[in-house]
C-alpha cells in the first residue's frame, strides 16, 4: 500500500480533529509517525528515562521511573498557557492535610501570593506561591508525587 | 562502635540504594563500583549536566537544581531531598563538592543516611589545618615548623617567621586548593602578604584566619592511602607521588613514588597508620607529605574524602577503594596488611579541558574522540564525541592511568596511550603531558612541586 501527498495531508488533517495523541503507521513501502506530545523539554529526562526503565528490568523499581514515564507522555510545554515548575526537589502535595480539600483545582482564578501546593523537602513543609494572578487549566502531577527541580506542577493562564 | 576482632565476625549493616552526590568521571566510576557490589545508584544532576550520558547507567536521576554549583551539587537540602524521594539509604559524596563538608555529613546522620566516608568527628578534626597539625604533632607525626593556630596580626607573623626563619608561607585556616596561600622571602614582604592572604581566605572560604610554616624548598609532594575499618584496624596502601602540580593542582601522578628510600618510604607508611590509628580513622583516606631533599618528610594536610588520584593506588594494589569505603561503611573489616601486595607502577595523567601552553580552561564540545585502550590502559572518563562540557565545573575531563612492571614501562605505555587519545573540538592537556613523558626532568626525578611554574 502507497500513499499519495493527498492522501497524507488528509491523515494529517484528521489526526488533528481527533484527540488520538500518538499516529504510528507502518507497510513494507512507508512508516509514518505523529504525535501531539508536544515539544520534550528534557531530552535527557525524556528519552533516556524510558531506556533506563527497560533496562533495569531485573533491577528492583523505585517511584523514580514511574515519574519519569510520566514525563514522557505528559506535555511539558503546550500551546496555551505558562508552566509553574518545581523550585526544589521534594514531594508534591495538593493539601495542606490528608484531610483538607486542595489549595487549587483546575479552573481555579488565583491571586498573586496564594499558595498553590506544597512541596516537601527534608521533612520541611514549603508552599509554593502563584507569582502572578492566573487560572489554573492542568495539573501535571500526582498527590504525593515526588518531583525534582523544574519538574512542571501547573499549567496556567495569566489573567 | 567496640573494639571487634576481625576473626570474631562483625555487625553488619548492608546498603541498598546509594545517591551519588557528584557529577562527571567520579559519578561514572562510582557507577560502575555499585552496580558490581549488586546495589542501585540513583544520580544527582545539575540543569548542566543533564544530557550527561552517565546517568542512563544508573537506576534513577533527581535533577537538584541550575547549573550554578552552589545550587545544585552544594545544595544540601535538595540533595537530602532527593535521597529521600528516591528511598536512598547512602550518600556518595565522591571528591570536592560536599565530600568534606560537616554540615552535610551531620545531616545526612540525621536522617539516617549512611555518609560513605569517615566520621564526623575526624573529618571537623583534619578540616582545621592547625588543630590537624597540633593533633599530629601530638602524635609523633612530624610536622612543619610554624605559628601552632591563627596569626592575628603582622607583628605577630614577624616574631614567629623570625623564630623559625624565612622563606615562610602563609595558609588559610579553612582553605585548600592554594587559595589564601603566600610564600614570604624576607621580612619586609610580610605585611602585604598577609593581607593578601587574609582577604583572599575570607573570599574562597568565608574564613579569613591564616596561620604560618617554615618554606620547604625543593619539596616533593608524597601521599599515603590508608584504610581504616570500625574496628580500629587501619592499614597502608602504598604512597603516591604527586609532585607535579601547576598552582598547587596536581596534574601527575605516580605509585610507588620513585626515589623514595626503603627505609624512608617504611617509616613514612608506618607514620601515617599510626596517625590514622591516633585519630580513629575509618574509611579510605589520604595523608599528604612535603619530603624536603634529604628525604625529611612532614605533615601537611589529611585528605578525609577519596583522592582524585586514587585509580594509581587501585592498579598496584588491584583493590577498589570505592567498593571498599562502601564495605567499611557496612561494618565489614578491612584486609590485614600482609594480604595487601603490590605490584609494578601506575601513574595517572590528568587530562584537563585546558589550553596545554597557557592552562586557561576551554569548554566546549567534543567534536571527536577516540579513547586509547591495550594491556595496562585505564581511563576513567564521562566524555563521549558530541559532549558539551559545562563551563560551570572544574576542566578535568579524563584521566588516563598506566600500568606496568617499572617505572618506565608505565611511561612507556602512557606516552603510547596519549599518542592514541585523540579529543577533537577542544584544547586539552594532552600535549603536555606528552612532552612531560619525554622530559628529561621527569625521566631523573629532577623536580619539585614548583617545577612546572619555573617553566
Amino acid at each position: 500500500m502507497g500513499i499519495s501527498i493527498k492522501e497524507l495531508k488528509e491523515l494529517i488533517r484528521s489526526f488533528d480533529k481527533s484527540d488520538t495523541k500518538v499516529l504510528e503507521l507502518e507497510t513494507e513501502k512507508f512508516r509514518i509517525y505523529l504525535d501531539k506530545l508536544g515539544p520534550i523539554p528534557n531530552e535527557s529526562g525524556g528519552e533516556k528515562r524510558k531506556d533506563k526503565n527497560s533496562q533495569s528490568e531485573e533491577r528492583e523499581t523505585f517511584s523514580e521511573p514511574e515519574k519519569r514515564e510520566a514525563s514522557v507522555t505528559q506535555p511539558k510545554v503546550e500551546p496555551e498557557g505558562e508552566i509553574i515548575s518545581s523550585p526544589m526537589v521534594g514531594t508534591f502535595y495538593q493539601a495542606p492535610s490528608p484531610d483538607s480539600p486542595p489549595y487549587v483545582r483546575v479552573g481555579d482564578q488565583i491571586k498573586k501570593g496564594d499558595t498553590l501546593c506544597i512541596i516537601e523537602a527534608m521533612k520541611i513543609m514549603n508552599e509554593l506561591e502563584a507569582e502572578f494572578d492566573c487560572e489554573i487549566l492542568e495539573i501535571l502531577v500526582e498527590d504525593g508525587q515526588p518531583v525534582e527541580f523544574d519538574t512542571p506542577l501547573f499549567r496556567v493562564k495569566r489573567v | 562502635m567496640g573494639k571487634g576482632k576481625r576473626e570474631i565476625g562483625y555487625q553488619k549493616n548492608p546498603i541498598r540504594r546509594i545517591l551519588v552526590a557528584n557529577r562527571g568521571e567520579i559519578a561514572l566510576r562510582a557507577i560502575r563500583t555499585i552496580h558490581r557490589l549488586q546495589k542501585d545508584v540513583v544520580c544527582i544532576y545539575s540543569k548542566g549536566d543533564e544530557n550527561a550520558i552517565y546517568l542512563e547507567f544508573a537506576e534513577g536521576g533527581v535533577c537538584v537544581g541550575p547549573a550554578d554549583p552552589t545550587k545544585s551539587y552544594l545544595n544540601i537540602p535538595a540533595i537530602i531531598s532527593a535521597a529521600e524521594i528516591t528511598q536512598c539509604d547512602a550518600i556518595f559524596p565522591g571528591y570536592g563538592f560536599l565530600s568534606e563538608n560537616r554540615t552535610f555529613v551531620e545531616i545526612c546522620r540525621e536522617h539516617g543516611l549512611h555518609f560513605i566516608g569517615p566520621s564526623l568527628e575526624v573529618m571537623e578534626l583534619m578540616a582545621d589545618k592547625s588543630r590537624a597539625k597540633q593533633e599530629m604533632e601530638r602524635l609523633g607525626v612530624p610536622t612543619i615548623p610554624g605559628s601552632n593556630g591563627i596569626v592575628t596580626s603582622v607583628e605577630e607573623g614577624k616574631k614567629i617567621a623570625r623564630k623559625i626563619g624565612y622563606p615562610i608561607i602563609l595558609k588559610a585556616v579553612s582553605g585548600g586548593g592554594g587559595r589564601g596561600m603566600r610564600i614570604v622571602e624576607r621580612e619586609s614582604y610580610l605585611e602585604n602578604a598577609f593581607y593578601a592572604a587574609q582577604s583572599e581566605a575570607e573570599t574562597a572560604f568565608g574564613d579569613g584566619a591564616i596561620y604560618i610554616e617554615k618554606y620547604i624548598k625543593h619539596p616533593r609532594h608524597i601521599e599515603v592511602q590508608i584504610l581504616g575499618d570500625k574496628y580500629g584496624n587501619v592499614i597502608h596502601l602504598g604512597e603516591r607521588d604527586c609532585t607535579l602540580q601547576r598552582r598547587h593542582q596536581k596534574l601527575i601522578e605516580e605509585s610507588p613514588a620513585p626515589g623514595l628510600r626503603p627505609e624512608v618510604r617504611e617509616k613514612l607508611l608506618q607514620t601515617a597508620i599510626q596517625a590514622a590509628k591516633g585519630i580513629g580513622y575509618y574509611s579510605a583516606g589520604t595523608i599528604e607529605f612535603l619530603v624536603d631533599e634529604e628525604q625529611n618528610f612532614y605533615f601537611m594536610e589529611m585528605n578525609t574524602r577519596l583522592q582524585v588520584e586514587h585509580p594509581v593506588t587501585e592498579m598496584v594494589t588491584g583493590l577498589d577503594l570505592i567498593e571498599w569505603m562502601i564495605r567499611i561503611e557496612e561494618g565489614e573489616p578491612i584486609p590485614s596488611q600482609s594480604e595487601i601486595k603490590f605490584n609494578g607502577h601506575a601513574i595517572e595523567c590528568r587530562i584537563l579541558a585546558e589550553d596545554s601552553e597557557s592552562f586557561i580552561p576551554n569548554p566546549g564540545k567534543i567534536q571527536r574522540l577516540y579513547i586509547p585502550g591495550g594491556k595496562g590502559v585505564r581511563v576513567d572518563t564521562h566524555i563521549y564525541s558530541g559532549y558539551i562540557i559545562p563551563p560551570n565545573y572544574d576542566s578535568l575531563i579524563a584521566k588516563l592511568i598506566t600500568h606496568g612492571k617499572n617505572r618506565q614501562e608505565a611511561i612507556g605505555i602512557m606516552e603510547e596511550a596519549l599518542r592514541e587519545f585523540k579529543i577533537g573540538g577542544i584544547k586539552t592537556t594532552i600535549d603536555f603531558h606528552l612532552e612531560m613523558m619525554k622530559n628529561r626532568d621527569f625521566l631523573n626525578l629532577n623536580y619539585d612541586t614548583k617545577y612546572l611554574e619555573r617553566r
